[in-house]
């Protein structure tokens, strides 16, 4: 357990805004795609307090992907995994810990985030708290898609920008029920982006640490 | 319960090519082994085996105590400073007193200094005063004299040679010559497949 806290400490002061991991560069790329919106699509309140809800989850889904590149790279070049692995600190042990420092890293501000982004779109009320509930339902599945993705990149040449690209289809279940509970009134929708993050959430420590031990063969 | 490393007649393949076959080594309480072969024989790779990190290709490895390794990655974070690097590892080793370390290899200047600064000596040196404070029995060391000055080679020997009288393993890979307490060596050339 107190190994668990050790790691989890690292871990949030590296992926933690003014850590050495991304930083708040996440926030700035989704508040920036809230802003250019209405830029690209011009002042018609309706259209946008009808769209903008799907661009909120767009804009946070593409922000969920920028952390990746430092999220499990640097610590295995560094062979950090190797050391843990000879103090019987099991890979899914660390990615689990580091599964929970990456979405706190990331989701709460993000959540945050959603508040001026929403009103820079013109939402109303409803809808703004329709989104922030399908985030706090789906950034958890973002996180796990995120951490598996990066670990099974991490070894090869420019697997940063394949992690991206990765990601993206196995994200759409959550982008599908977590922005279309914007268009039913009943929580259904909300409730399967929430089921399908805590099936990601409970695969992912075992998938990248499965990952992150067939590296050490190649 | 007695520090033991064990390997029975292991090979190694990276890739296609078998680079040795049939080795075994039996360390007891005590004991130093140096291996020695020239660049890409498989030292490092039968460090790692030994670690449990690598599979051999056949054989068996088995180990009772605690291993920490060295290699030449370093597991310390370049941007934090040196000392703040270090106490992650002390924190998770339960270590209570790692000021004899950095006495020992002459790091209490450097603290305050990120990482990433350092350096090819002092790393090197950051990296046996983490497996100081491990404080554990079986010590595998792979190249730990590369960018080291004479004096600093000379105390990680006499480290080495401490920590074998006080009942521990170590098995240095090393292409230079090694002052061991047994002066035992192992030529990987010997096993060659």
């Amino acid at each position: 357990m107190s190994a668990a806290l050790t790691l989890l400490r690292r871990d949030l002061a590296r992926l933690m805004p003014g850590g050495s991991g991304g930083g708040v560069l996440p926030l700035l790329f989704f508040l920036a795609v809230a802003m250019l919106y209405p830029f690209a699509v011009g002042p018609d309140a309706q259209l946008l307090a009808r769209t903008g809800g799907g661009v909120i989850w767009v804009a946070a889904l593409l922000a969920a992907i920028l952390p990746l590149e430092k999220l499990v790279t640097d610590d295995l070049d560094a062979g950090v995994f190797d050391q843990l692995y000879l103090r019987d600190v099991s890979e899914e042990l660390a990615m689990a810990v580091r599964l929970l420092a990456h979405w706190l890293a990331f989701a709460p501000l993000l959540l945050l985030a959603t508040l001026p982004a929403a009103a820079l779109l013109g939402l109303d009320g409803e809808t703004t708290r329709t989104v922030l509930l399908g985030l706090l339902a789906g950034t958890p599945g973002l996180a796990a898609v995120g951490l598996a993705v990066a670990a099974l990149t991490a070894s090869m040449r420019g697997g940063a920008a394949l992690a991206g690209l990765m990601v993206i289809p196995l994200a759409v279940p959550i982008l599908i029920f977590g922005a279309g509970a914007l268009a039913r009134p009943d929580p259904s929708a909300l409730l399967f982006t929430a089921a399908i993050s805590l099936v990601l959430v409970a695969l992912a420590p075992f998938a990248s640490a499965a990952a992150i031990r067939a590296s050490r063969e190649s | 319960m007695q520090a033991q490393l064990i390997a029975t007649d292991i090979a190694c393949r990276r890739g296609d090519r078998l680079l040795f076959k049939g080795l075994s080594l039996a360390c007891a309480p005590g004991d130093a082994v140096q291996v020695t072969g020239s660049n890409g024989v498989g030292k490092s790779s039968l460090i790692r085996i030994l670690a449990g990190l690598l599979r051999p290709f056949a054989g068996e490895v088995s180990s009772v105590g605690g291993i920490g390794l060295v290699d030449e990655r370093l597991s310390l974070d370049p941007n934090l400073p040196l000392g703040r690097a270090l106490e992650f590892w002390e924190r998770l080793d339960g270590c209570r007193d790692p000021g004899r370390a950095l006495e020992v290899l002459q790091l209490e200047p450097l603290l305050d200094v990120p990482v990433r600064y350092l350096s090819t000596g002092q790393k090197k040196r950051a990296a046996l005063a983490r497996l100081l404070n491990r404080n554990c029995p079986i010590w595998l060391l792979d190249e730990p004299l590369n960018g080291l000055d004479t004096q600093a080679r000379k105390s990680v020997e006499a480290l080495v040679a401490l920590h074998c009288n006080g009942g521990g393993i170590t098995v240095v890979a090393s292409h230079q010559p090694f002052a061991l307490p047994q002066g035992k060596t192992l030529a990987i050339e010997d096993y060659a497949a």
